[in-house]
């Protein structure tokens, strides 16, 4: 092969941790991670696993692993370090960074760093934005494959196949690109020990948004945060007939009409 | 300033999910232009101009467009933005996928999975999964926004005394960096999952492929759609354009019967919203009967064939 071994970076983002279940701040202001289990983003471990497994398969060179925010997110860089990453790198930031924030920092990473893929989560599981990857796209000009399901590398090409609505899509784009990953797209392994212990010894440099001449958004202002309308757990029925009957006779459900007594 | 609707279609009609962004637009009570990209659209542009309560619709015809890619389509409605305070796209994957690209050229962050309209510049989104619901301001001159579906209904039919006007935009095509290699979508004869008014789901208790037979079956005397949990998906008895749940699609229905799904958060993130819930587990404590009108604790495989012969 004569194509230089390419350089993956992995944007990666500690959240909650998928089991939690949330609650909010009685003030509304928030939801409430005080003393809360937090974890890497499952979709971000997914775009982790899927970088180390092109590097095992001899395609890519280097993995770094980008995390942007207060000191503790070293922890998922470090994670990351221990599934095979090469090195890390936090951006500090303690206030909370909108989509176009996190696209705007990748992109001036970029430019020191010129990777040839982007992997990215589709989507953070407490913002729900699904946003950063295409964001960074647009800014890079790079081509964007998102929610997939499976990527093959070849000739400076990645092909893709994407969930979408109606089912699989499968395009072909040429590198440098950005990848969103879904959840099928492979299973991510356990760290084992050694590995975490060598994961300490790994580079993590830090930087500062000042470092980067970054300015965060202002546009998007959260004005409170409520509980959703809890539902009510109804009642438990004892037979198929009498589940049956009991639909039949709601006035919001339209069943079809009874053959057998029609 | 006017709205924007990004319209989505399979080059002969539009998509409900862009009728239903039309009504959730006119909450904003301004004129709506609709944009549409494709190939051999003019039939197409003819229909979106008499469907009622649109003032302008731009096309945007070209062999290329067949498959439009984000890519492409992005910086031709970003130039547009002076004209628009808002541009609304359905949350669906189209949506999804070129939302963010719009807003990231137009520099301003989108806001994703709108079910409330509260005013021109606030509304109200879920987060984690639905178990919040944050009400944001949206400052920027131009808004880009994506709308939940099953929050809005589309406008009560009356179709536009005149046509709306139709400009057709005459742009040239950039190199594409993305290339269409193949495309399988599911071929079903059943109501989509998006609009149907019930949904009978199936979760890893099923247990096969095959099994699912006995939802098919059940589902078909109703006159229902078919939707699955995560864990179905996975084990590959289903399609993944079947998943309900947060990372899939999120229904509204007015009954929603599951079958062998525990009622997992991200599960309940895409059904929660349906008027009835109907639950079928052999786990009295399984978390979905925590949120069902009715349950029922009984074995799929003897419950399932026996509803069938209800009906
Ligand atoms: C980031 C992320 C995103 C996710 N997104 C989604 C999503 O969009 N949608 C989704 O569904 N999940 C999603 N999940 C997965 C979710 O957490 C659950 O794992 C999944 O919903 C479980 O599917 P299930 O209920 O079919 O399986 P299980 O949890 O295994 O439940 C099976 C149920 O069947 C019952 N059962 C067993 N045998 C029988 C029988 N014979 N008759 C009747 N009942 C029986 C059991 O009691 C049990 O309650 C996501 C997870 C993560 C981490
Ligand atoms: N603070 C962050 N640090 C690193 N990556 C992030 C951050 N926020 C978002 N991302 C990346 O963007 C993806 C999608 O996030 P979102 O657009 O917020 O749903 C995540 O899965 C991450 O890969």
């Amino acid at each position: 092969m004569t194509n230089h071994p390419l350089k993956v970076i992995v944007a990666v983002k500690r959240v909650i941790d998928y089991n939690v279940k949330v609650r909010v701040k009685a003030d509304r202001s928030d939801v409430d991670l005080s003393n809360t289990k937090m974890s890497m983003n499952p979709f971000c471990e997914i775009a982790v696993e899927e970088a180390v497994r092109l590097k095992e398969a001899g395609l890519v060179g280097e993995i770094v692993v980008v995390s942007i925010g207060p000191k503790s997110c070293q922890e998922q860089i470090r994670s990351a370090l221990a599934l095979g990453a090469d090195r890390g790198l936090q951006v500090e930031c303690d206030t909370p960074v909108s989509p176009l924030d996190v696209a705007n920092i990748l992109h001036k990473i970029q430019q020191e760093e010129n990777a040839d893929i982007f992997l990215l989560g589709k989507q953070s599981i407490d913002a729900d934005n699904n946003q950063t990857g295409q964001m960074l796209a647009a800014l890079l000009d790079f081509p964007q494959a998102t929610c997939a399901s499976r990527v093959k590398i070849e000739h400076n090409k990645a092909i893709v196949t994407r969930e979408v609505d109606g089912g699989l899509l499968t395009v072909e784009m040429s590198l440098p690109a950005v990848i969103t990953t879904d959840l099928r797209l492979n299973e991510p392994r356990f760290a084992a020990l050694p590995k975490i212990m060598q994961a300490k010894r790994k580079p993590l440099a830090v930087k500062t948004l000042a470092d980067l001449a970054i300015e965060l958004t202002t546009d998007i202002e959260l004005i409170s945060v409520d509980s959703p309308t809890q539902r009510q757990a109804g009642v438990i029925l004892s037979s198929v007939d009498e589940l049956m009957s009991t639909l039949r006779n709601d006035p919001n459900v339209q069943m079809p009409k009874h053959d057998k007594e029609a | 300033m006017k709205t924007l609707i990004i319209a989505e279609h399979n080059q002969h009609d539009l998509k409900a999910d862009t009728l239903v962004t039309l009504g959730a637009a006119q909450q904003l009570g301004q004129p709506i232009d609709v944009f549409i990209a494709g190939h051999d659209i003019g039939q197409l542009g003819q229909d979106a101009a008499s469907v009622g309560g649109i003032d302008q619709v731009l096309t945007w015809d070209h062999e290329a467009l067949a498959m439009s890619f984000s890519e492409t389509l992005a910086p031709v409605i970003a130039n547009l933005r002076s004209q628009y305070s808002h541009i609304l796209l359905a949350s669906s994957s189209f949506g999804k996928d070129l939302a963010p690209r719009i807003a990231a050229l137009c520099g301003v962050n989108a806001v994703s999975d709108v079910i409330d309209i509260i005013s021109a510049n606030q509304y109200k989104r879920p987060i984690y999964a639905g178990n919040a619901i944050a009400t944001v301001q949206n400052n920027a001159a131009c808004q880009v926004l994506t709308i939940r579906t099953s929050a809005f209904s589309a406008p009560s039919h009356e179709p536009a005394a005149s046509p709306a006007h139709i400009q057709a935009l005459s742009i040239e095509l950039p190199d594409m960096s993305v290339r269409f290699v193949e495309q399988t979508l599911s071929e079903s004869s059943r109501p989509e999952l998006n609009s149907a008014d019930i949904i009978v789901s199936g979760g890893r208790a099923v247990g096969s492929e095959a099994n699912f037979s006995l939802i098919y079956d059940f589902a078909d005397k109703l006159g229902a759609a078919v939707g699955a949990s995560r864990a179905a998906v996975d084990a590959g008895y289903i399609g993944n354009d079947l998943q309900v749940g947060q990372t899939g699609k999120v229904v509204a229905p007015s009954v929603y019967i599951a079958i062998g799904i525990s009622g997992a958060i991200q599960h309940l993130a895409g059904m929660k919203d349906s008027k009835v819930i109907v639950a079928i587990n052999n786990d009295p404590e399984a978390p979905i009967f925590s949120v069902a009108d009715y349950g029922l604790v009984a074995d799929l495989f003897e419950a399932v064939p026996a509803m069938t012969a209800h009906l």
